[in-house]
């Protein structure tokens, strides 16, 4: 048996069921045929058909970033995979694990303008990490090895198989190698025991210390360390928007969001520290603002990720630390323990002074009068819905920042969001994502008009998996975000970010399948959650909440601008 | 900075289109690029010459350094270091010129390795500030067609890229 043969189709899916995968998200298509005649004759994975391959690739994303495994789509070629792009660059922009696996014309057809060629390999090149064109099946195993294998070490990232049609039926001994060892890509995963110790002196004498932490935090599962860490020096902390859950946001040390739709006290934070640890995070245009605004501030830097290239790209800094951040922050613990010295408790005492004026500026606070349903309010409630407990996908633009301001996560991997690429129509296919990983956990989608018709067609898939999923469409009619920049930086042209002749949701919900519920005034707001969340419990519930079409988010800092350059309410 | 950068990288198809996407996709020059395989046919070495401040010049190679497919990478600029450029000059070569061009290209150790009635096609190697020279040094109106390699480069002494 040992010597039997198999082929490139069944190899796919061989591989694929020794990778211990479950979940594979796709769509066929002539290229990937034969791979799917073997997914159907297999029981060790399921595979969820999406309705458009976009979805599938952000299903596998979210999947990833749910479970911290790695996910996999597959789609055929040309317009599978280019359609795919979009999902692959999300993936690549937040580090997401995943492998795609796409199908190609022949190889004798390659370059021949084929029905349904695209050279995705050329395509996707600038947003993956790396990827392959299997010309041999002999290669397929090692490849699709190599694949998981790069896509889940080091700075995590998305990686693509092309897989042309005859390589599918050709056939060669299966054997799938145990490890992989690569010349040409060893990620450093210790951090430089000197320079650990020098950052931990760094920290030990800061009289106003801030710790800043990114997705590199929630992806390299450190942040029970980081949290530790936090509390041990008793040192103010805030996380970006991919940060969030990666230190418990109800906790009095999280001073909140930072960046351009961060709070006052982390910014300022931010701005007036002495000594800065950013962990997992990369400074980008998003959270410090302009670099040079940044920069006039004197404050001693040091800077963990996993990423050498993340390292001085944006800021300089003085105290580098490459290596995975759980084994650096561990690091730094045990120091830090072991040490005879202590933080400075009466120069900590006279920062937290600081920081609690800013604070009590309550630049989150909003109109609770107001006859209108304001959408913080209809995240604070989902928060209360749900214990704080539920899985929470969003799309992008203004529902995007107040799910992230309003909903406290107090543990990573919950907040599941396109922060790099700003993907609209991220929101529902990586709900899906969710929802297939943890079937019994509470997934809720906040959307909004825009977002949701992006990829509105999931609803399909999601009634063909009985998936529960929690629509929360916030919807003002408005492309909200834009709405907003151009009421402060156009002088209120609303050019195009208006939607007339928007459908029914409760009846388009209902068309698909599922629950919808429109509600109108706030007092109904908590009911209607309640009904989602209990009455309905099983069904997917599309709510439509008409919120306040003025409302903004706050606060803001304008783009190009510093981090105490912030509009407030 | 004028900046001469070595790699090594996996002889793989596709390899040099990941080089040059990555300068192209994050805005960095490329003055001249030559990449050939080396005595290891599963290796190619690749020189590249670029410009650009020292944060640049950091991010270019470590970017260069996260291409899955690059196995070394190293700034040969930090060293002392020696570069080579190879250049095929077609030139006129009747009447007057065809003594001319001789005695130029002896005086720039260059070789004349194609004639004909009217032309002389010359090698010339060295740094490319020598190659440049040669064809100040010429008729401008002699020159029919210049082909350059751009820079390889090497370090001096015991300084040795290999894996």
């Amino acid at each position: 048996m040992a010597d039997m043969e198999l082929t490139g189709a069944e190899i796919v899916v061989r591989c694929l069921r020794d990778e211990g995968i479950k979940h594979v998200f796709g769509y066929p298509g002539g290229a990937v045929l034969n791979i799917y005649d073997e997914i159907y004759k297999q029981t060790a994975f399921e595979h969820i058909l999406v309705r458009h391959e976009q979805a599938a690739v952000h299903a596998a994303d979210a999947y990833a970033r749910a479970t911290g495994q790695v996910g996999v789509a597959i789609v055929t070629s040309g317009p599978g995979a280019t359609n795919a792009v979009t999902g692959i660059a999300t993936a690549y922009m937040d580090s997401i694990p995943m492998v795609v696996i796409s199908g190609q014309v022949p190889t004798a057809a390659i370059g021949q303008d084929a029905f349904q060629e695209v050279d995705t390999v050329g395509i996707t090149r600038p947003c993956v990490k790396h990827n392959f064109l299997v010309k041999d099946v002999r290669d397929l195993a090692s490849t699709i090895k190599k694949a998981f294998f790069i896509a889940a070490t080091g700075r995590p990232g998305p990686v693509l198989v092309d897989v042309p049609k005859d390589i599918t039926q050709h056939s060669c001994v299966y054997e799938y190698p145990k490890s992989v060892s690569m010349r040409s890509y060893n990620p450093t995963s210790k951090g430089h025991a000197g320079q650990i110790k020098k950052a931990v002196q760094m920290l030990l004498e800061a009289k106003r210390p801030m710790i800043y932490t990114g997705g590199g935090v929630v992806l390299g599962n450190a942040a029970p360390q980081v949290t530790e860490l936090v509390r041990l020096l008793g040192s103010p902390a805030t996380s970006t928007l991919m940060g969030l859950g990666g230190y418990p946001a109800p906790d009095p040390l999280f001073l909140g969001m930072l960046g351009m739709h961060g709070t006052i006290e982390a910014n300022m934070a931010m701005q007036h520290c002495d000594v800065l640890l950013a962990v997992g995070a990369r400074f980008d245009d998003r959270v410090i603002g302009n670099p040079k605004h940044f920069a006039k501030e004197a404050r001693r830097i040091i800077h963990i990720d996993v990423d050498p290239s993340s390292i001085s790209k944006r800021v300089r800094v003085d105290v580098p630390i490459v290596g995975e951040v759980a084994q650096v922050v561990e690091e730094m613990l045990k120091q830090l323990k072991a040490s005879k010295e202590q933080p400075d408790q009466t120069a900590l005492k006279a920062w937290w002074t600081q920081i609690e004026l800013w604070r009590a500026q309550d630049c989150m606070k909003y109109d609770h009068t107001s006859a209108k349903i304001k959408p913080q309010y209809v995240i604070e409630k989902l928060y209360e819905v749900t214990g704080g407990q539920a899985y929470v996908t969003s799309d992008v633009g203004q529902h995007q920042m107040w799910a992230a301001q309003y909903y406290p996560f107090d543990q990573p991997r919950r907040w599941i969001n396109s922060g790099g690429l700003g993907t609209m129509g991220f929101g529902l296919p990586a709900a899906m994502g969710v929802q297939m990983a943890f079937p019994d956990a509470q997934v809720a989608c906040v959307t909004g008009e825009g977002s949701i018709q992006m990829n509105i067609q999931e609803l399909s898939t999601c009634k063909e998996w009985k998936l529960p999923i929690k629509v929360i469409l916030l919807n003002n009619g408005y492309l909200g975000m834009v709405r907003q920049w151009q009421e402060f930086f156009y002088e209120e042209r609303y050019a195009e970010s208006y939607m007339t002749s928007l459908p029914d949701f409760v009846k388009l919900a209902e068309a698909y399948g599922h629950v919808g519920i429109i509600v109108e005034k706030p007092e109904d707001v908590e009911p209607a959650l309640r009904d989602a969340f209990g009455k309905y419990k099983d069904r997917l519930v599309f709510i439509n909440f008409l919120t306040d079409p003025r409302e903004n988010v706050f606060p803001m800092i304008p783009a190009g601008k510093g981090l105490s350059e912030m509009i407030l309410v | 900075m004028r900046h001469i950068i070595s790699l090594l990288m996996e002889n793989e198809s596709g390899a040099l289109s990941r080089v040059a996407g990555l300068f192209s996709a994050r805005g960095y020059n490329i003055e001249s690029l030559t990449v050939a395989p080396t005595e290891d046919a599963t290796l190619s070495r690749m020189t590249i010459v670029t410009r650009g401040s020292e944060d640049v010049i950091e991010q270019i190679t470590k970017q260069l350094n996260k291409l899955i497919d690059v196995v070394k990478v190293q700034d040969l600029s930090d060293g002392s270091h020696i570069e080579r450029e190879l250049m095929l000059v077609k030139v006129r070569a009747s009447g007057d010129l065809r003594e001319e061009m001789k005695r130029m290209a002896d005086i720039f150790r260059g070789r004349i390795i194609d004639v004909t009635d009217k032309t002389y096609t010359v090698e010339l190697t060295g740094p490319g500030s020598k190659l440049d020279a040669f064809l100040q040094a010429i008729d401008p109106a002699a020159i029919l067609e210049t082909v350059r390699t751009g820079a390889s480069g090497i370090g001096r002494g015991d300084r040795i890229m290999k894996i």
